[in-house]
C-alpha cells in the first residue's frame, strides 16, 4: 500500500515536471510548416528541427553526421550510387487531420524526393514559390534519380561523385521526410495546399496549434524513434524586437531567447539567465570586384587586405563580440587553416598600391541599409583605412533588394556581406568564389579562377575528407594569396538560456536543437 | 437622399481604382524581386528563376499584371502571398482582429483620461495643475514610442517583480503562453472570456494594459489639448453663465451644459484617430510583440511580398472609404444642407 502511494505520488509529481512547457522567444514567425518550401533560418529552428527529421543528423553541438532517418549509407566504388538502409520503427505524427496507418518506408523518402525534383509533379504546382533551397544548395543538380530498392531501401543515382551528398542529406529543406501517405490523402482531397499549414512529420514535436506572428505551439511525440522530449509542450513566442526579448526572458515568460543581440546582453548580468556564445559557420567577408580597374591588379586587392584594420572594425562594428578572420572558412568548419594569419601593415599596403599604378580614382563600396550590422559605420571604417593607404572610396547604401541585383549585376567595386556555410566547406568556397559562381551573380568578387574551380571540382569528387581537408587548405592558402575578397570576422552567436533549462547546447550552425533539452 | 448617395459612390470608384494602382506601382518600384530577395546571396539558377517568376506571373509586362490584379480584386480575390502561400483575405482576417481590438482599447484609454484631463485644465486654468497637465501631454505627444514602450516594459514588467509581485504586467504578447486559446472571434479578450479557462480572461486583460497605454499616448495628448481649448471656449458663454446663475451645481455646469457643447470639436478629432491608430500601430505591435496589420504589412514589404502589400493596402484603404462614405452620408442626413450644397 505504501509503495502505491509512493508510485502514484512520484507519478503525479513526474506529471507536474512534465506540465511546464519550454517557451522559446524568437525573432521572427516561420514562413510556413512545408519546410521544403521554405528558405528561412527561423522556420528551420521551429520546423525543421522540431516537426521533422532528415536522413542524415548531426551529432548535437557538432559538424559530425550521424545517422538520422536513415541508419546507415554506402556508397558504389564509381562513387554514383548512395544507398541509404532507412531506419525501420520510424512513426509520423499522429493529428486531427491525419491518423498514419503504417510507420516511415521507402516510399516516404521516394515522395519526399520527388516532389521537389519531379517537374511534373503536382506538388510543383502548389510550391509557387518554388522548392528554393532543392536548387539553390546544389541538391536538384547532384541528383539523377530516386529509386525505391526495397521497402526500407532507396538508392540515390548521382549525376557525378559529389563528396557534398552527406551534407545535403542532413539539410532540413532538402532532406526532411513527409509521408507519402499524407500527401496522397491531401492529393485526393483536392488540397495539398494544407501540406503548408497542417504539417505531419517524423520529428521530436507535433504541430499543436500557430497563431499567425504570435504563438507557435508544439507537444511532445510520444511515439518518437530517439530520446523522447523530456518536456511536454514547445512554445514559440515570436518576439521582433531584441530588447523585448531580453525583458521577456528576465521576466521568465521565455525561457530561451535565440539570436539576442550583443549590446543587449548586459542586461542578464545578476539574473537566472545565462548567455552561451557560438561562433557559428559564418565569415563576415569584403568583397573586390576583380573585374574593375585597379582591382583586378593582385597587389592592389593585397594592399586593400593590408591597410584594413580588423581590431578596430570588430570594437567598433561587433563591440568586440567577433574574433578576426584570416580564413574564408570559420573555425567550427573542418579544414579551416589555422596557420593564416591576417596582417595589418599601412607602410606595406602603401607600397602596393604605388606599386600597382592607382591614380586616385575614386571607388565605390555598396552597403545596405539595415541588416545585422551598421553598414554605414562599417563602410566609414573602410573608408578610413584605405585612406589612410591612398586609396579613395566612397559610400553608396542602398536597400537590400537594389544592393542584390546591382552586385549579382556585378555594378559594385566593393561590397561587404556574411556568408553561412551549411557544413561542407564548397559551400563557401563554390557560391562565392568559382566561374559558375560569376554568371550566377552570387561571385561578388567575380572572380573566375580555373585553377581554384579544378582544385573544388578534385575536392567535391573525392570522398575522402582528409584529402579534402588538404585540398581546402590549399584553396584557403591560395585565396589569402589571391585576395578575390577579405575575410573580416567570424561573428558570435548569443543564445540566452533560463538556468532552469538544462541541457541546451549552442549548434555551430546556429540553430536551435531542442535534443537533450529538459526541465526540472 | 438617393442622388447624394449616388454622388458620393461615384467618388468611391475612381478612389478605389486610384488606390490600387497606388499601391501596385509604389511596391514595384522598389527594386529587387521576391524571388531574388528570397533567395538572397544564394546561387539563383537561371532556369528555376525563370521557372518561378513565371509561375508567380511576374515574367508578365507590368500592365498585364495590374489588370490581372484590378480583375481579381474586383472579384474579392486579392491572391496569395509568395512567403506563406496563404490567401491575403485568410492572412488579413487572422491579424486585423489583434489591430482593432488595441486601437479599440488605446482609443478607450486615450478618450477617458485625455476628456477627464482637458476638463480639469480647462476649470483650473492657470494654476499648477493646467501647466502640469499641458506639460504632461505635450512630453506625451512628443515622446518616441519605442523608449517609451520599453521603460513601461523596464519598470511595470520586470522592476515590479520584485517590489510588488501581484502588480507586475506582462512584457509582450496577447495572452500568457500557458493559454491555448482557440480563435473564435480573433478578439483575444472575448476568446479568452469564452473560453471559459480559469484566469484567461484576466490575462488577454493584463497584456492589453501597456500596449493601450503606448499607443493612446499620442491620442490622449490631442484629446486633452483639443478638450482644454474647447472647454474654454464654452465655460465663456451666455448659457453657461446662466446656468450658473441658476444655482446648478458646478459639476452638473461643467459635464452636462458645457462639457457636452464643447465635444462637437473633440468628437470629430476622436473619429480621425481612429485611421492613425488602426494604421500607426506598426512600433507599438513590434514592442509588444502584438500579431497585427501593421507589422504583417512592413515584413511584406521587406520580402516584396507583392499580393500582401497590394491586398493589405487595399482593404484598409477600402475600409477608411467606407467609413468615411459612411461618415458622408450621415453628416449628409443629420444636416440637409450638405446634401443641397453644389
Amino acid at each position: 500500500m505504501k509503495r502505491t502511494g509512493l508510485a502514484l505520488g512520484l507519478t503525479a509529481c513526474l506529471a507536474a515536471a512534465r506540465a511546464a512547457p519550454l517557451t522559446v522567444c524568437t525573432e521572427a514567425a516561420p514562413d510556413g510548416f512545408d519546410i521544403a518550401q521554405s528558405e528561412s533560418a527561423v522556420t528551420v529552428d521551429a520546423v525543421g528541427n522540431t516537426i521533422f527529421d532528415q536522413l542524415l543528423m548531426y551529432k548535437r553541438g557538432t559538424t559530425e553526421f550521424v545517422p538520422g532517418l536513415a541508419r546507415a549509407w554506402r556508397l558504389s566504388a564509381d562513387g554514383l550510387q548512395l544507398t541509404l538502409e532507412l531506419r525501420p520503427g520510424v512513426k509520423f505524427h499522429r493529428t486531427p487531420w491525419f491518423t498514419p496507418t503504417r510507420e516511415m518506408n521507402a516510399d516516404d523518402v521516394v515522395f519526399s524526393f520527388q516532389r521537389m525534383a519531379d517537374a511534373k509533379s503536382p506538388w510543383q504546382a502548389v510550391a509557387k514559390g518554388g522548392f528554393l533551397m532543392w536548387h539553390g544548395t546544389g541538391m536538384g543538380d547532384a541528383i539523377k534519380a530516386v529509386e525505391k530498392v526495397d521497402a526500407m531501401t532507396v538508392r540515390l543515382q548521382l549525376k557525378q561523385p559529389n563528396a557534398l551528398m552527406q551534407t545535403l542529406l542532413a539539410n532540413q529543406f532538402n532532406s526532411s521526410v513527409y509521408s507519402a501517405e499524407y500527401g496522397a490523402q491531401l492529393l485526393k482531397a483536392g488540397k495539398p495546399e494544407l501540406i503548408n499549414t497542417q504539417p505531419v512529420g517524423t520529428g521530436p514535436f507535433v504541430f499543436k496549434s500557430y497563431q499567425k506572428d504570435a504563438v507557435l505551439r508544439l507537444s511532445a511525440h510520444l511515439g518518437y524513434w530517439g530520446s523522447k522530449p523530456q518536456f511536454d509542450q514547445l512554445v514559440v513566442a515570436i518576439t521582433p524586437d531584441a530588447n523585448v526579448r531580453v525583458q521577456r526572458l528576465k521576466a521568465g515568460e521565455c525561457l530561451i531567447g535565440a539570436n539576442m543581440r550583443g549590446e543587449t546582453l548586459g542586461g542578464f548580468d545578476g539574473t537566472a539567465v545565462k548567455v552561451q556564445s557560438e561562433v557559428g559557420l559564418l565569415t563576415g567577408y569584403i568583397a573586390l570586384n576583380t573585374q574593375r580597374k585597379f582591382l583586378s591588379d593582385k597587389r592592389f586587392r593585397q594592399a586593400l587586405s593590408l591597410g584594413f584594420n580588423k581590431a578596430s572594425y570588430i570594437q567598433s562594428v561587433y563591440g568586440g563580440r567577433a574574433l578576426p578572420a584570416a580564413s574564408f572558412l570559420p573555425p567550427s568548419q573542418w579544414s579551416h587553416d589555422k596557420t593564416l594569419d591576417s596582417r595589418y601593415d599601412v607602410e606595406q599596403a602603401q607600397a602596393l598600391v604605388k606599386a600597382s599604378g592607382y591614380d586616385g580614382t575614386e571607388l565605390a563600396i555598396f552597403t545596405r541599409i539595415g541588416g545585422s550590422i551598421d553598414g554605414r559605420r562599417a563602410a566609414e571604417l573602410m573608408q578610413a583605412d584605405w585612406a589612410r593607404i591612398g586609396v579613395k572610396v566612397r559610400v553608396q547604401m542602398m536597400e537590400w533588394g537594389e544592393m542584390l541585383r546591382r552586385t549579382g549585376a556585378g555594378e559594385h567595386d566593393i561590397t561587404f556581406l556574411n556568408w553561412a556555410g551549411d557544413g561542407d566547406p564548397d559551400s563557401f568556397f563554390n557560391p562565392n568564389l568559382s566561374c559558375e559562381g560569376v554568371s550566377a551573380g552570387n561571385n561578388k568578387s567575380r572572380w573566375c579562377n580555373k585553377a581554384f574551380d579544378a582544385l573544388l571540382a578534385r575536392a567535391r569528387a573525392n570522398y575522402d575528407q582528409g584529402q579534402r581537408s588538404l585540398l581546402y587548405g590549399q584553396a584557403q592558402r591560395m585565396v589569402a594569396e589571391e585576395v578575390p575578397l577579405i575575410p573580416t570576422v567570424y561573428p558570435q552567436y548569443f543564445t540566452a538560456v533560463n538556468q532552469k533549462v538544462r541541457g541546451f547546447r549552442s549548434s555551430p550552425f546556429v540553430d536551435l536543437d531542442f535534443r537533450g533539452v529538459s526541465l526540472p | 437622399m438617393f442622388s447624394f448617395f449616388l454622388k458620393r459612390l461615384g467618388l468611391v470608384i475612381p478612389t478605389f481604382i486610384g488606390i490600387t494602382l497606388l499601391a501596385f506601382s509604389l511596391i514595384h518600384l522598389i527594386p529587387g524581386d521576391p524571388v531574388q530577395v528570397m533567395a538572397g546571396e544564394r546561387r539563383l539558377d537561371p532556369a528555376f528563376y525563370a521557372e518561378t517568376l513565371h509561375r508567380l506571373g511576374l515574367d508578365r509586362p507590368l500592365y498585364e499584371q495590374y489588370g490581372i490584379y484590378l480583375w481579381k480584386a474586383l472579384q474579392l480575390d486579392l491572391g496569395e502571398s509568395f512567403v506563406t502561400h496563404e490567401g491575403v483575405w485568410s492572412e488579413f482576417l487572422k491579424l486585423f482582429p489583434a489591430t482593432v481590438e488595441l486601437a479599440f482599447c488605446a482609443l478607450l484609454f486615450a478618450t477617458v483620461v485625455g476628456l477627464l484631463a482637458g476638463v480639469l485644465a480647462a476649470i483650473k486654468r492657470g494654476t499648477i495643475l493646467d501647466h502640469g497637465v499641458m506639460g504632461i501631454s505635450l512630453t506625451g505627444f512628443s515622446m518616441p514610442i519605442f523608449w517609451w514602450g520599453l521603460l513601461l516594459i523596464m519598470f511595470f514588467s520586470v522592476a515590479m517583480r520584485d517590489i510588488a509581485p501581484d502588480f507586475a504586467l506582462p512584457v509582450s504578447g496577447r495572452i500568457a503562453l500557458e493559454f491555448d486559446i482557440a480563435p473564435r472571434t480573433g478578439f483575444m479578450l472575448i476568446d479568452a472570456w469564452l473560453s471559459g479557462e480559469a484566469g484567461a480572461f484576466k490575462s488577454a486583460l493584463s497584456h492589453l494594459v501597456m500596449p493601450s497605454i503606448v499607443l493612446g499616448t499620442v491620442p490622449l495628448a490631442v484629446i486633452a489639448r483639443m478638450t482644454r481649448s474647447s472647454m474654454l471656449e464654452v465655460l465663456r458663454e451666455d448659457y453657461v453663465r446662466t446656468a450658473r446663475a441658476k444655482g446648478l451645481s458646478p459639476a452638473r455646469v461643467v459635464f452636462v451644459h458645457a462639457l457636452r457643447n464643447a465635444l462637437v470639436p473633440v468628437v470629430t478629432v476622436i473619429g480621425l484617430l481612429v485611421g492613425t491608430l488602426l494604421g500607426g500601430a506598426v512600433l507599438t505591435e513590434t514592442i509588444f510583440s502584438w500579431p497585427g496589420v501593421g507589422k504583417w504589412l512592413i515584413d511584406a514589404i521587406g520580402r516584396r511580398d507583392y499580393p500582401v502589400v497590394q491586398g493589405g493596402i487595399l482593404i484598409s484603404a477600402t475600409l477608411v472609404i467606407v467609413v468615411n462614405l459612411l461618415v458622408d452620408l450621415l453628416y449628409g442626413w443629420i444636416n440637409p444642407r450638405i446634401r443641397h450644397a453644389k
